[in-house]
């Protein structure tokens, strides 16, 4: 049963990468449609972490802005990263 | 040193912070499946077949016995739709790629690699070398990071304590600064996430990534003017 979950997960996820491959290809992309999904990809890397960023606590809310601030002195992404990881536990333990 | 291999590398330096935030992630998802009665091994396979993230945490998160594998599978599949808007998206910068390469290529399309591919598409060609330099490493680092919380299982403690748990959240919030576009992109995030933080606090399942994401691309829509289209 593991085995069977393990497979379907894997052939379900496959399903939707290929899916989008070949569901555009050949159609000419351009005004609209292409300021649109030029738009894609931040508004999906927002989806995901809404929830947690807008919905969870005090704590990830003020963390996020700090890891924006982090981001907007120019930090690299393993600095950014860090200072979201460490603003989170430090919020945890006094909000 | 040939092209290929120096656009391979160029994705690998790139895609390097990715993979230090992607270790503990790794670690903490195979803590959790260890816990759910997977052996390492299973773990491992998930990892390198399944190879989304947030989609196998939602998973881990229904996993019982008997293994429910209808519900995991639909509701993975569910959590993963926006990879078919992503394809839609990276197909438009892959048709001068043989087509040979497709199929690998549609594997590894993954959240974070993507976003650099995208990146990258905004002011070079993509080759098939930088996008595998990207995504390679990702699946190597995840399946290993995977398999080691796995066997260790809960000798590691509760990774939430460490808060890597945030790591996710803070890693997607650094490569969203390189989408900055202005004012119009602002718009895009905060519909996206509105929308997003409202559906998963009322709607059901994992329809909260793709209604989030859809919202964000009809403001785009909407916000479009015929002198910007480039």
């Amino acid at each position: 049963m593991t085995l069977l979950a393990i497979f379907g997960m894997a052939l379900a996820t496959y399903a939707t990468r290929a899916g989008g491959f070949y569901l555009m290809r050949g159609v000419r992309v351009e005004g609209r449609l292409k300021t649109a999904l030029d738009a894609l990809p931040p508004a999906i890397l927002m989806a995901v972490i809404a929830p947690t960023i807008l919905a969870t606590g005090i704590a990830e809310t003020l963390a996020a802005a700090i890891t924006v601030g982090a981001v907007l002195l120019r930090m690299p992404l393993v600095v950014t990263i860090l200072t979201g990881v460490v603003s989170v536990v430090l919020l945890r333990m006094v909000v | 040193m040939s092209e290929a291999w120096r656009e391979f590398r160029e994705g690998a330096v790139d895609i390097a912070p990715i993979l230090v935030a992607g270790v503990p992630i790794g670690l903490l998802w195979g803590t959790l499946a260890a816990g759910k009665g997977l052996s390492p091994l299973e773990a491992g396979l998930t990892s390198a077949t399944v190879f989304a993230g947030s989609a196998q945490f939602v998973a881990i998160e229904l996993w019982r016995e008997p293994v429910p594998w209808v519900l995991l599978t639909f509701t993975v599949f569910i959590v993963n739709i926006r990879h078919i808007l992503m394809g839609a998206s990276l197909s438009r910068h892959i048709g001068h790629i043989g087509r040979r390469w497709h199929p690998l290529m549609m594997f590894l399309l993954v959240d974070e690699g993507w976003a650099f591919a995208e990146r990258r598409a905004l002011s070079q060609l993509l080759t098939a070398s930088y996008y595998l330099g990207l995504t390679l490493p990702l699946v190597g680092v995840w399946t290993t990071a995977s398999t080691i919380g796995a066997m260790a299982g809960r000798s590691l403690g509760d990774p939430a304590a460490y808060g890597f748990d945030f790591a996710f959240s803070a890693m997607f919030i650094g490569i969203l600064a390189g989408f900055w576009k202005g004012p119009r992109t602002g718009a895009v995030l905060a519909a996206s996430a509105v929308s997003a933080a409202l559906a998963k606090l009322y709607v059901p399942g994992a329809w909260y990534i793709v209604i989030g994401g859809l919202a964000g691309v009809a403001i785009a829509a909407l916000l479009h003017r015929d002198e910007n289209t480039a």
